[in-house]
């Protein structure tokens, strides 16, 4: 287990255990977090899963594969710090992670 | 009024073999589709990507698997209606009435949902004045270039459907091209052409630059874009273009009545009938337990819901269980001749 803090546009604050190896998507989506809507299921296909990365994390999480860029060309509001959470895979690394979700997702 | 056995919503791989089985058991119906083609989320997210896990087939792309299916469907001449949008939903006796945006209607015995995640709608963007501009100097597709002629343009993108109109337009029109990064998604060749452009004087290429505002009366008149690090520029502008793909939204189907939680449909696992009798969902968009968003998950329940919906469509008649190696009945609606 890794805890994952999720900020929500209506300035709440969920920190959540989510289990190693899930995606910091799914443990959103399994955690009723709202915000994230992950249509495509987490296949890198349609940017609605888009987070903000608090900047101190930025430089430790895993870096973009090829596409992660161009799916955000897509995602609402992009900024220098925008992920999809679907490719965030959760490890002891990240215990600790928090990340704002935007005031949408499309 | 289109009068059939049933309407299927969704053209995606669960709908058009949902075509298939409700074909093979003599069932007749009707497919519509929000988009110009059939295919759904394989043709628009991934026509080229391969997928691995369709069964019996180790490797196809989006398009392949899309173009079998329609072939598969062939013998049953379906009828397409594409580019079309169910709206209104309402029961007439036994029967279901569908409309939709464009205006067609349909009598059928029963619906079956396919909709993947919804239907696909242009992106917009973020900023609220926007609204206001769309439709008369604002845009998210183009239907006529004709008006484009000696205006200046702003394009906003990096896909091809960004880099082909800027290239396009630059032969006639004054074309900005404003992207939110130095690397483009869209071929290679373009973005090559776009550079080529920009530094010939034919088209003026902002990177990390994004929409700040619109400024204008009736019609556009001016954009502000802002750089990452703060700078905002103010370019003259008639008409703003914006690509940034499509997005799935549930539209109408959200007011029929259905038990919808987080945008998916709630069904039986028996015959994927919904809560409202008559009513069926399958593939990405319904939601039971243990549910798997996979393409060989929505032919089970396409297989299943066309059973489902023989009770509605011929309600004096038993359906028998039968093999297409087998049944005579099925191989003539296949159209085998022996």
């Amino acid at each position: 287990m890794a805890k994952i803090t999720y900020h929500t546009h209506d300035n709440k604050t969920h920190t959540v255990d989510v289990q190693k190896g899930l995606t910091v998507m799914e443990g959103a989506v399994q955690n009723d977090i709202p915000g994230i809507d992950a249509d495509c299921g987490g296949g890198m296909a349609c940017a609605t899963c888009h987070v903000y990365v608090k900047e101190e994390w930025l430089d430790k999480l895993p870096s973009k594969e090829d596409g992660e860029e161009d799916m955000l060309d897509m995602a609402f509001e992009p900024k220098n710090n925008s992920r999809l959470s679907c490719q965030l895979i959760v490890s002891d690394e990240l215990d600790g992670l928090e990340v704002n979700i935007p005031s949408k997702q499309g | 009024m289109n009068k059939t056995d049933v309407l299927i919503i969704g053209a995606g791989p669960t709908g058009l073999f949902c075509a298939h089985q409700l074909g093979i058991i003599g069932l007749g119906c009707e497919i519509v589709d929000n988009l110009d083609k059939a295919g759904g989320q394989c043709i628009e997210l991934y026509p080229d990507k391969p997928i691995y896990d369709i069964p019996a087939v180790p490797e196809c792309t989006g398009e392949e698997l899309t173009n079998n299916l329609l072939q598969q469907i062939k013998p049953f001449n379906v009828k397409f209606h594409l580019n079309e949008r169910v709206e209104e939903l309402k029961k007439v006796e036994n029967r279901w009435h569908v409309k939709t945006s464009g205006g067609v209607g349909f009598d059928v015995a029963s619906i079956v949902i396919a909709g993947g995640v919804g239907s696909f709608e242009p992106r917009k963007f973020p900023v609220k004045e926007c609204e206001k501009f769309e439709g008369n100097s604002l845009f998210y597709s183009i239907k006529d270039k004709s008006i484009f002629k000696d205006k200046t343009i702003s394009i906003f993108g990096g896909g091809d459907s960004a880099l082909d109109w800027a290239i396009e337009l630059s032969n006639s029109s004054k074309v900005n091209l404003i992207h939110r990064r130095d690397g483009f998604s869209g071929a290679e060749a373009s973005v090559q052409k776009v550079k080529e452009l920009n530094e010939q004087g034919k088209l003026n290429l902002y990177t990390k630059f994004q929409m700040d505002s619109v400024l204008g009366d009736k019609n556009i008149e001016k954009v502000k874009i802002k750089h990452d690090e703060g700078e905002i520029k103010e370019i003259k502008s008639d008409y703003v273009l914006g690509f940034f793909g499509l997005i799935m939204q549930l539209g109408p189907i959200l007011d029929w009545g259905l038990n919808i939680d987080k945008k998916t449909v709630q069904v039986n696992t028996e015959n994927f009938e919904t809560n409202i009798n008559g009513i069926f969902a399958i593939g990405d968009i319904c939601s039971y337990p243990g549910k798997l968003k996979l393409i060989l998950s929505g032919f089970h329940e396409g297989a299943l819901a066309a059973r489902g919906c023989f009770k509605y469509a011929k309600p004096d008649e038993k359906l028998r269980f039968e093999f297409t190696t087998t049944s005579k009945a099925a191989q003539e609606r296949l159209g085998i001749k022996k």
